[in-house]
């Protein structure tokens, strides 16, 4: 076994183990800060396929922006240190079976993929990654259509936003 | 390899030579020497940190018009260990209703997110723990973590007060990132580069001179991000008495105000590296050791730059704070990155690129004040009718 398994796997158990926290842990907040921990694994997974540029940005907005705002609309919407609700209701395990049948699903379609089974190749020393990934976004043989439209996209969710909080003159 | 000409890297090596030499597994030597260098890193730096609480005591003393701490040893220098002796022997209190695990985890992760901060910074030319070519956004990324150790000391502490500044510190937090993020993408601009060593190999001239309004933007956002004053509303005595640690007593709140003090010197660090060259300076091409020398005297300045700011300004509101942010300092950043782009592609090639530079810069912090002032005159006169009860000074 290489040191990137052991890596992986020990990886790979916490995430399972915080992912399982999550969906179990009655207290909100506490289900918030372990899915931080589900989040914190994943960028560790992009670290050891090379992908540093995707592991740090999975930091930046995921437990930077979007963790943080969970355990805001938590804190501000409910008494969270004295309710412990019911973490499951009755149709737990209807949710149990279909996440187990999308896993097989999943695996099973995965399996006719041949790089399922392939080794991440080594990147040649002193290789620009993130070089090369900037050039995709601005080059037109890549990605530069779907680039732009994820910004329209993006600028029409913030016009959205400025548009519904605005308050026009003279209305209170 | 000349020993003196990278020491570090000929200590290492020895003592991989001495791991293996026990019969020990080539790539089990390395993670071990990797570590242990780790470990030399963090002690250093948290020696460093304990004096760091002696210089914020004389640097206040000394802008407060005072002597500051001068009984123990010379000059107080052994103040700060008696500080810590009794930071220690105190008693360790938790209130009732307090949620164990993460209020013991908070701590931790705010001294974490501020060591983290360490390994990317490059003490000398070939002295850093990893050259990581995102170093700008991994920087970012760990300033998250400061932001969820707040709020996690905020949650679990059971206090409405500690709550209060805890969701102030999130807001703070939240927004000032953006000048922030903008404002290190100006060095990134011109340098080509993402890596905090690239970057400071680069400056042939220093950015402060290329981009002074991009250092401005950054001082400002980073005091933000520290949650000093002007902008320590997080803790605000006045208000909320302490804020996110009111709860935390001993050696736990000792963690808190020692990781304060270790964020602004790591900020003076990063204003050093970013802006004023990192470890460059005379005869470091003969001696590369002497660069640990000019960062840290440059890290230091940078320090006393935000003592500086601390002990003479007052508090601001958290209302006029986000303004200031997201109507001000937002907009005026995403426009400074392109105009700087701009300059930078027009002018690169010509023989007064520096001080084209300088000049634009001058030129467009000009032009912003001339804009603010026009404005802010508009806003005045529209409640002219109204007679100050104090005339404006300005």
């Amino acid at each position: 076994m290489t040191a990137m398994q052991i890596v992986f796997l020990m990886t790979a158990a916490v995430m399972l183990v915080s992912a399982f926290m999550v969906v179990t842990t009655k207290n909100l907040v506490h289900a918030a800060l372990w899915l931080i921990v589900v989040l914190f694994g994943a960028a560790v997974l992009f670290a050891t396929l090379n992908a540093g540029f995707i592991a740090v940005v999975q930091v930046v907005v995921y437990i930077g922006a979007i963790a943080i705002l969970f355990i805001f609309a938590v804190m501000l919407t409910r008494r969270t240190m004295s309710e412990t609700g019911a973490g499951l209701n009755r149709g737990w395990w209807l949710s149990a079976v279909i996440a187990v049948i999308m896993f097989g699903g999943l695996t099973w379609l995965l399996q006719g993929w041949d790089g399922f089974s392939k080794t991440a190749p080594a990147l040649p020393s002193g290789f620009d990654s993130i070089g090369a990934l900037s050039q995709a976004l601005v080059s037109p043989e890549a990605f530069v259509l779907p680039f732009e439209v994820a910004s329209v996209l993006l600028l029409a969710a913030l016009v959205g936003a400025v548009y519904i909080a605005f308050q026009k003159k003279g209305e209170e | 390899m000349d020993f003196w000409s990278n020491p570090v890297k000929a200590a290492g090596d020895w003592l991989t030579g001495v791991f293996t030499g026990w019969g020990m597994n080539a790539d089990v030597a390395h993670v071990l020497v990797a570590f242990i260098g780790i470990l030399l890193l963090i002690t250093v730096v948290m020696v460093l940190d304990i004096f760091l609480v002696w210089t914020e005591r004389k640097i206040v003393a000394r802008f407060q018009d005072r002597i500051g701490p001068n009984r123990l040893g010379p000059f107080g220098l052994i103040q700060p260990f008696a500080d810590i002796i009794k930071l220690i022997i105190k008693e360790n209190i938790y209130p009732i209703g307090v949620d164990k695990v993460v209020f013991n985890l908070a701590p931790v992760i705010m001294m974490m997110s501020v060591l983290l901060l360490w390994a990317v910074l490059p003490l000398a030319p070939f002295l850093f723990g990893v050259d990581l070519n995102v170093g700008v956004l991994y920087l970012i990324g760990v300033g998250a973590l400061g932001t969820l150790s707040i709020i996690m000391a905020g949650w679990s502490s059971n206090n409405k007060y500690a709550l209060l500044g805890a969701f102030r510190q999130v807001a703070v937090m939240i927004s000032y990132e953006i000048p922030m993020v903008v404002a290190l993408l100006i060095p990134t601009v011109l340098s080509g580069k993402m890596g905090v060593n690239e970057i400071v190999k680069a400056q042939d001239v220093w950015y402060i001179v290329l981009a002074p309004l991009a250092f401005l933007l950054f001082l400002i956002s980073a005091t933000a991000e520290l949650g000093r004053a002007p902008f320590d509303l997080t803790e605000a005595e006045s208000e909320l008495i302490a804020g996110h640690h009111i709860e935390y007593s001993g050696m736990k709140f000792g963690l808190f105000y020692a990781a304060e003090l270790l964020h602004t010197f790591t900020f003076g660090g990063l204003i050093a590296a970013f802006f004023f060259g990192g470890w460059r300076g005379p005869w470091v091409e003969q001696v590369p050791m002497l660069g640990l020398l000019w960062f840290l005297i440059k890290a230091m300045i940078g320090y006393w730059m935000f003592g500086w700011i601390k002990y003479t300004l007052l508090r601001i509101r958290i209302d006029r704070m986000l303004d200031l942010n997201w109507k001000f300092l937002v907009p005026v950043s995403f426009v400074l990155l392109m105009f700087v782009a701009l300059m930078n592609a027009l002018l690169r090639d010509t023989n007064f690129y520096a001080l084209g530079m300088f000049l634009s810069n001058i030129l467009f912090g000009w032009v912003t004040l001339e804009i603010l002032r026009r404005r802010s005159r508009r806003e005045r006169e529209k409640v002219e009718g109204l007679t100050p009860v104090v005339e404006a000074g300005h």
